[in-house]
């Protein structure tokens, strides 16, 4: 245990930590996004799959990590249309059609993968970019301001969402429409187009979520993801659907991730009982549920179609 | 006089599955006036007014805004054409601002929100036509009144020229009643057109211009307030002459079959909404409480049925002691509740007319039969108590929610009293219902008492805890003000009581 409380160690695990929320926090950014339009996206991890391997086979083909990137993003459209289609236009049932996305995300990126690439082959992101100044600072320089340009842009997103629900005519038709459509739609909101505008936001920053996975481990592989986007999804309810919660919750969850991989790296604990640890920052989340469950509400209307009724 | 017509609707028809809401309809305002449009429940106002405002898309007709096609498809183009809508319930996001209700759907605003001058023009607006609230408040924290202001100003922000209200009223207190209309007085005199719809007759004489009355989906009259009466409107919106004030028979007291012995509620914000409050009701009585809304009426009626735990204090019903019973038991000691909420907690709006009817008696013969419904008896039932309450449906298999307001009170009422209860609660028993189902209704809980049954009747409707009561208790802040026998009642009194000021004074 000793080995783990050394100041470099200790640096290290933030710095990585940070590192592994950047992913699930965008994609728990976007997720935010749509359910306070009222629309839950279970499908989170199948578009993220998907964009994770866009931008993986994108960079392979042509060395450039910048349309990998484009790729991912241009996805996460795609599927955005696709989930907006389903659920708003037909009023399918979120829930069902979620998973189905999901599904589809997990066998298709698969199936492409095996036919494309077969072996993987690792690919060239983002070198680090150390921030002038505030990365020579010792220690806190390595922890915060020694990440690649993909962990700077997302946390930078987290004033942006903040401001684009809160202070923004977008964010208030957004927030009216998650709790009363009938209201909004009664001052003429459109209640569809605002929901296909979440939908689309949300699907796009979960391309660019397993973009940026993709491109930050270098590989593509089945199932990369490995659940990060459900995580996203639970993230947004530990936030209770603040962005700035949403950090919080993504930055716990990779803080807990990295200290559990740090812990097995110098042996601290068994390969089975890290697995066993693994779990932690599934049963933090529960709890915090439970907890911030009693005191805000979700959006009223969410996983509700709306429709006027003739 | 310049009769410049602001809308003309003409020929208006519209029919949903198994009804025909509105037949023929022709309807006109004029600018600066108040055009009161009455009808039974479930006569089509509520649908022909959605129709204008662009919620619905009528089968035939025209709708003429000064002279020309209004062209109106959905609200976004109503609020452009200057119609603006008060609904039946209302149409308000809780988690927002009141400010932010405002300017909500508004596209001048441009991409920035800007709470502070709208909240700046919001001020004016409630000083010029004397709307107090407070732009900053979230709408979840406002009483019923304010959120109704918030309402107003919303259509008052968006300049509407036609302004509809839909049973504005039908939550309001009195006084409440009476700033209203100074208001809406005054929105008219400034040249706009308002269409007004209540069922309390009262109301429609004294702030009307012109009234048209519809009968199942027609329209069966055009009157003004100087060339008709009460009387008169009753009749042409139901068919025949209505009494108004229920016949009481003399009273036949027996001993106490209901009590709450110094109770205490705990409210939903966490304050206590009944502090310390006893009452006795006797067989063959009833029991008014008369008081302004929130002051503890709706907590004693709930820890009463069992639905909410009192913080202190006993509950007796039928000489049993059911203090913080599980409702079903509450029902089984001889309760019969009919709730405030009715949509929320009187019905199951998705079941069926037939399924809300056995709704509470589900478990138990002769509707169940070793854990199996027997549809064959609650299909009988149904059809008998709908028939008996003269509730309107176009069948036993009908959604409850796609019932009128008063039809579904009435089914309500015909599910409570059909098991002969020892105690009814009857909160707010007429609200949003028209005058001939609340005369029916009254009849009804009248008859009650002939039988014996310990009535407790919560009305904001002062008029009809008069008309009803032999005894009237006044509360305020959960507490017992007094008790007014029938035969002393002076509403001077009544009214200082409920404001606050003890029986003594
Ligand atoms: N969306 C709907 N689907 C089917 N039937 C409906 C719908 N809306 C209204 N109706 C029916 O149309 C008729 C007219 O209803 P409407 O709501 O216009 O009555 P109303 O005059 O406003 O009554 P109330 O005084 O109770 O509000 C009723 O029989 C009602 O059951
Ligand atoms: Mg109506």
């Amino acid at each position: 245990m000793s080995d783990f409380f050394t100041l470099a160690s200790l640096v290290f695990v933030v710095g990585s930590g940070i590192r592994l929320a950047t992913p699930m926090l965008l994609a728990g950014l976007g997720e935010a996004i749509g359910q306070r339009s009222g629309v839950l996206n279970l499908g989170v991890d199948g578009v993220m799959l998907l964009g994770a391997f866009g931008a993986y086979y994108t960079i392979l083909e042509t060395g450039s990590a910048v349309a990998g990137i484009l790729v991912g993003v241009a996805v996460g459209l795609i599927m955005g249309l696709a989930y907006g289609v389903i659920t708003v236009t037909f009023g399918a049932e979120q829930g069902i059609s979620g998973i189905g996305i999901y599904l589809f995300g997990l066998g298709v990126s698969d199936l492409l993968f095996q036919k494309q690439v077969g072996t993987p082959l690792p690919i060239r992101g983002f070198s680090d970019w150390h921030i002038p100044f505030l990365s020579d600072i010792p220690r806190i320089g390595e922890m915060f301001f020694q990440h690649s340009v993909l962990v700077y842009m997302t946390f930078l997103l987290v004033p942006v969402v903040a401001f684009l629900i809160n202070r923004t005519t977008f964010g208030l038709d957004l927030r009216a429409v998650g709790e009363n459509p009938a209201a909004a739609d009664s001052l003429g909101v459109s209640v569809a187009r605002v929901r296909y505008s979440a939908i689309m936001i949300a699907n796009l920053l979960a391309g660019l979520a397993g973009a940026v996975l993709a491109i930050e481990l270098g590989i593509f592989q089945q199932n990369l993801t490995n659940g990060q986007g459900f995580i996203a999804i639970a993230l947004v309810y530990f936030g209770a659907w603040r962005p700035t919660g949403v950090m919080a919750g993504a930055l716990l969850f990779g803080l807990v991730s990295s200290t559990v991989l740090q812990w097995r790296t110098l042996g601290i604990v068994s390969g089975a009982a890290s697995s066993l640890m693994a779990m932690a920052p599934a049963l933090l989340t529960i709890v915090a549920l439970v907890v911030i469950s009693r005191t805000v509400g979700q959006p009223s209307a969410l996983t509700r179609p709306f429709d006027r009724g003739k | 006089m310049t009769e410049t017509r602001l809308l003309e609707l003409s020929g208006i028809t519209k029919r949903f599955p198994g009804v025909l809401a509105n037949d023929d309809v022709d309807l006109d305002v004029r600018v600066g006036e108040v055009h009161a449009l009455l009808g039974e429940n479930g006569a089509g106002k509520s649908t022909l007014m959605k129709i204008l405002f662009g919620l619905y898309e009528p089968d035939s007709g025209q709708v003429l805004i000064e002279g020309r096609p209004s062209g109106i498809s959905s609200p976004a183009d109503a609020i452009r054409a200057g119609v603006a809508m008060i609904h039946q319930h209302f149409m308000l996001v809780p988690t927002l601002t009141v400010a932010e209700n405002v300017v909500l759907g508004l596209a001048e605003s441009g991409w920035r929100l800007d709470t502070g001058s709208v909240a700046e023009r919001v001020r004016d607006l409630s000083a010029r036509y004397g709307l107090e609230v407070d732009p900053s408040a979230l709408v979840w924290q406002l009483s019923v009144g304010e959120r109704q202001r918030v309402e107003i100003i919303k259509a008052l922000y968006r300049d509407c020229r036609l302004l509809i209200l839909d049973e504005p009223t039908a939550v309001l207190t009195p006084p409440e009643v009476e700033d209203l209309f100074v208001t809406l007085r005054q929105m008219a005199d400034d040249g706009r057109g308002l269409i007004f719809i209540s069922h309390k007759l009262d109301e429609v004489m004294s702030l009307a211009d012109r009234i048209t009355v519809l009968r199942d989906g027609r329209v069966s009259g055009e009157t003004t307030p100087g060339e008709t009466s009460k009387e008169e409107l009753a009749r042409m919106m139901v068919g025949r002459p209505v009494q108004l004030v229920p016949d009481k028979p003399p009273l036949e007291i027996g001993g106490v079959r209901m009590a709450v012995e110094d109770l205490r509620v705990v409210g939903d914000r966490g304050t206590e909404a009944v502090a310390g409050l006893s009452l006795e009701i006797r067989s063959g009585e009833i029991l008014g409480i008369a008081g302004v809304s929130g002051n503890g009426q709706r907590e004693l009626a709930e820890a009463i049925a069992g639905l909410r735990a009192p913080a202190a204090g006993r509950v007796l019903v039928d000489g049993r002691d059911v203090t913080g019973a599980h409702p079903s038991e509450v029902r089984s000691a001889g309760l019969a509740y009919v709730p405030e909420e009715r949509m929320r907690d009187g019905v199951v709006g998705e079941f069926t007319v037939a399924e809300n009817v056995m709704l509470v008696d589900h478990d138990r013969a002769p509707y169940c039969r070793r854990g199996m419904l027997r549809f064959g008896t609650i299909g009988e039932r149904a059809r008998d108590l709908v028939a008996r309450f003269a509730v309107k449906t176009p069948s036993l298999e009908t959604p409850t929610r796609n019932l009128s307001g008063g039809n579904i009170q009435k089914l309500i009422l015909a599910r409570e009293l059909s098991g002969s209860p020892a105690v009814l609660i009857a909160a707010q028993p007429t609200r949003g219902v028209d005058i001939g189902a609340a005369e029916y209704i009254h009849r009804r809980l009248v008859e009650e008492q002939g039988r014996g049954t310990a009535i407790l009747v919560i009305s904001e409707d002062l008029d009809e805890v008069m008309a009803l009561s032999d005894r009237i208790a006044v509360i305020f802040e959960g507490r017992l003000m007094g008790i007014i026998d029938r035969s002393e009642v002076d509403v001077a009194q009544l009214g200082l009581m409920m404001a606050g000021s003890s029986n003594a004074a």
